[in-house]
């Protein structure tokens, strides 16, 4: 163990408080947290340029239009960044940490949509393709997708089925070669765009979540999807998806046969996490964007006050999704760690956004105003606040 | 490297030490432990059955060594304090407590082994925050903590060799009690705003005033004593606590008028020291709190701690330790609380089911388990960038403001579920929830904690 250096500290030294020593505004902490390293600040750097120069000038165009470009997938593979957490042999990075920080960045592009948008995508719908996928399967959707040439949606949740995934109805009925899909999904992330649909089926019409099986949709005929308006994420295609008569050959199951409900499980985990991560970026987004806003203008005790709630909240909502993110990166069964970090950070983003929007007042810019709709989504989307108290709930035997 | 197995190696004859002082183990109490352990790890992944992480989920800043300290120190807590609690409720805690835990080496886990500390990294002195909880009594681990990590880092970072020998030493073999008196019945929150005087005369300073809310007042053999030497220099109209550390035209107008203050080390035994009243109280009924005056007390100028006139400084810097490991106690206390209601709500019975499995206080208790995680993050970070030579004001105020506020929500929220029974002292609940409330407002109030936080950003 190391001797506390702190207490050997000489006395001039503590009597001369300078800058150096002093917590000065700073976005962040001189150290990196765990288990971000310096590599992972010089590569936080880097994206957050990326972002800002060739996504942060598209957002209210692509806002505007109710979609963002597909070419987004392609500009942030060519830079290296799409696949960070998928292994090299596929044309990933390899390093799930420094997909952890991409995904906090992301928060920089001005749009929820696009970040949700480009995180449907690389962070979860492939995922399971390369968790659970056979080699042919990894070859023929997973390269492509890391390439940015192929785009991918997960899709489990039904008109009739939201939180209680094991209800889902959408039917895989056997046939020769493969299966015949019929069913409907909905508020599918990506589901306009995607070239294949991650779709979770009842391959069993007993046995609740263990009749669960998922398939790889390819784009094709009985297919059909159509956009959803929405209250936020406006530059994401939320779809409603309608399989009928939908062929879907035998090479296409993804993993084993009645057993997607771990799927859904394992994937539920990286999900939420993302959820942690972004909200954390939001909230610093919009909190460095109150921070000029308020440059230079004396401000009241009442501002400064709620400025610095705002500042424990970001704090907050970082330890707790940094040591999720830490207990999940080391393999361990984080589903407690992961479910308090989403709890904790969603419902905390809106208000922190609502907060900062509270500051400006009517001076409020739209990308503000944006940022809080997109928001709102938090304690909704990857499982509800509910279902994460559901979860904490249980774990603890009550 | 080599340096790092030596010091764990030293930690670990600590404990055997100490696990042989503890007379008697109670073998029931330990395979008690043990069975909550595994219930807590069979809990957590019910829903996903898998095998044994424990040791990926280990916060990074905890070694093996420090788990075995913890165990130690809870074990003698549980069975030497605790049993105590409510007897100590009525009489506060007796001195022995001092001595007993100064012979197992738990006064001075992070203290040099120069004067008898065990020379261990500050995640020791953690440790022992939060194994206080255990006592289930607020004011005894206050009581402790400050002799460990309000009144001790001062003299050890401040002080002279003599200083170090007179004072430190004892106070880490527990035959010393040391407090530390900042507040007056005229300061609180604005610590500039103090008004006791010290002046020099010949080779000696005279000290005159008032100090109050002193922890440990009335048993202390010494106090760390803050100030004022320099009547001409005036206070600041804002509150800056951040040790002088705001930059710019700010920090340099707060620091001008921060000089003039300086820290004495003074015997209570000192004629004019008076030591006057008992405060009574909200909770932390087990500490004594104390009104001291200070008439004419004369002490040679060895008695100064630090240098003259940087007094303001140094205590700046002793509060922001005294408030990190206060927000382990407050987390701590809060985990404690929510353990022994967790167990209430499993057994209590009411429409025909156990209250716990009620939608409602399920959801409670993920809210409550949520703050906690939280709070101990917060903590755990900023204590590993304390302990690797950072001085994070910003992130020691955060942690230190959201453990105490969670810890009183959390107190608050066990009384609720507890219902009538949470209301009664018999459960020591609502002792818990009187204990906790000080934490928002001793080392600095909420409110401080906001502007501290406000300002750091040049608001």
């Amino acid at each position: 163990m190391r001797r506390v250096s702190r207490m050997t500290r000489a006395p001039r030294d503590l009597a001369r408080p300078d800058a150096e020593r002093a917590a000065g505004a700073r976005a962040h902490a001189a150290r990196p947290i765990p288990p971000f390293t310096a590599e992972h600040d010089r590569l936080r750097s880097e994206i957050r340029e990326f972002i800002a120069t060739r996504l942060r000038p598209h957002a209210d165009e692509w806002e505007n239009a109710g979609w963002f470009s597909n070419d987004a997938f392609g500009w942030l593979a060519q830079a290296g960044y799409l696949g960070l957490k998928f292994p090299a042999v596929y044309g990933g990075g390899g390093d799930t940490v420094a997909a952890a920080v991409l995904v906090e960045e992301l928060a920089g592009c001005g749009s929820g949509g696009v970040a949700a948008g480009l995180g449907a995508h690389a962070g979860i719908a492939l995922p399971p393709i390369e968790a659970f996928g056979t080699e042919e399967q990894k070859q023929r959707y997973l390269v492509p997708g890391l390439r940015g040439e192929l785009i991918a949606a997960l899709a489990i949740t039904e008109p009739g089925a939201g939180s209680d995934v094991a209800s889902i109805r959408t039917a895989a009925r056997r046939v020769d070669g493969g299966y015949v899909v019929n069913g409907a999904k909905t508020f599918i992330t990506g589901g306009v765009r995607a070239d294949i649909l991650v779709t979770a089926v009842k391959t069993k019409t007993e046995g609740g979540h263990h009749g669960i099986s998922f398939l790889i949709v390819e784009r094709g005929p009985g297919v059909t999807s159509s956009p959803l308006r929405k209250l936020g994420w406006h530059a994401s295609d939320t779809a409603e998806i309608a399989f009928d008569d939908v062929f879907v050959p035998d090479e296409n199951l993804l993993g084993r046969e009645h057993e997607g409900f771990y799927l859904i499980m394992a994937n539920f985990q990286w999900e939420r996490l993302l959820m942690a991560l972004g909200a954390v970026g939001a909230m610093q987004v919009c909190f460095e964007q109150t921070l000029r806003f308020l440059a230079g203008q004396g401000s009241g005790q009442a501002v400064r006050h709620a400025m610095a709630e705002i500042a424990l909240a970001i704090e907050a909502g970082r330890d707790v999704t940094y040591a999720a993110l830490r207990c999940h990166v080391a393999g361990a069964d984080a589903v407690r760690e992961v479910t308090i970090a989403k709890l904790q950070t969603q419902r905390c983003a809106f208000d922190v956004i609502d907060a900062c929007v509270g500051i400006h007042g009517l001076d409020a810019p739209p990308e503000l105003e944006r940022a809080l709709r997109d928001a709102r989504l938090g304690p909704i989307g990857g499982g509800t606040d509910e279902i994460m108290k559901e979860i904490l709930g249980r774990s603890l035997g009550l | 490297m080599a340096d790092a197995q030596v010091e764990s190696r030293k930690l670990y004859c600590l404990l055997l030490a100490a696990a042989k002082l503890l007379s008697n183990q109670d073998t029931s109490f330990r395979s008690a432990v043990s069975r909550s352990e595994k219930e807590c790890l069979s809990m957590a992944t019910a829903d996903v059955a898998k095998p044994d992480y424990a040791t990926q989920r280990k916060h990074f800043i905890f070694t093996d060594e420090h788990e075995q300290l913890r165990e130690s120190i809870r074990r003698f807590v549980i069975k030497e304090l605790q049993p105590h609690a409510e007897e100590w409720e009525e009489t506060t805690f007796p001195d022995w407590v001092f001595t007993r835990m100064g012979e197992l080496g738990f006064l001075g886990l992070d203290k040099p082994e120069q004067y008898g500390g065990q020379g261990g990294d500050y995640y020791t002195s953690l440790v022992l925050a939060e194994e206080m909880a255990h006592s289930h009594s607020g004011g005894l681990a206050m009581g402790v903590a400050v002799q460990t990590d309000m009144a001790m880092p001062p003299i050890l970072a401040f002080g002279t060799e003599e200083q170090k020998q007179e004072w430190a030493a004892p106070a880490i073999k527990g035959t010393a009690i040391l407090c530390i008196g900042i507040t007056e019945p005229d300061a609180g929150s604005d610590v500039s705003g103090i008004k006791t005087r010290a002046v020099r005369d010949g080779d000696d300073y005279v000290i005159n005033g008032s100090k109050t809310y002193i922890t440990n007042g009335h048993r202390a053999h010494a106090i760390v004593l803050v100030t004022k030497t320099d009547v001409n220099s005036t206070p600041p109209t804002q509150p800056d606590d951040s040790g002088g550390a705001q930059s710019g035209e700010a920090g340099r107008r707060a620091r001008a008028t921060h000089e003039g203050f300086t820290l004495f080390l003074v015997p209570m035994d000192a004629p004019g020291v008076i030591r006057e009243k008992r405060l009574k109280k909200l909770g932390m009924h087990a500490s004594d709190t104390a009104l001291l005056a200070f008439q004419d007390v004369r002490v040679p100028a060895s008695a100064v701690l630090g240098q003259v006139g940087k007094g303001f400084y140094h205590i700046m810097w002793e509060l922001q330790g005294e408030r990190l490991i206060g927000a382990a106690g407050s987390v701590a206390g809060a985990q404690n609380v929510f353990d022994r209601t967790l167990q209430y709500a499993k057994e209590r019975q009411a429409f025909g089911r156990s209250i716990g499995h009620f939608q409602v206080i399920r959801h409670k208790f993920a809210d409550m388990a949520t703050k906690i995680e939280t709070a101990r993050q917060m903590v755990y970070t900023t204590a590993w960038r304390f302990q690797n030579g950072e001085y994070p004001v910003r992130e020691i105020t955060m942690a230190k403001l959201y453990a105490a506020r969670i810890s009183v929500e959390v107190a608050d929220e066990c009384i609720q579920i507890h219902g009538g029974a949470g209301y009664m002292q018999e459960y020591g609940i609502e002792r818990s929830w009187r204990d906790l409330r000080l934490n928002r407002i001793g080392a600095g109030t909420d409110e401080i904690m906001l502007d501290v936080i406000g300002r750091s950003y040049g608001l």
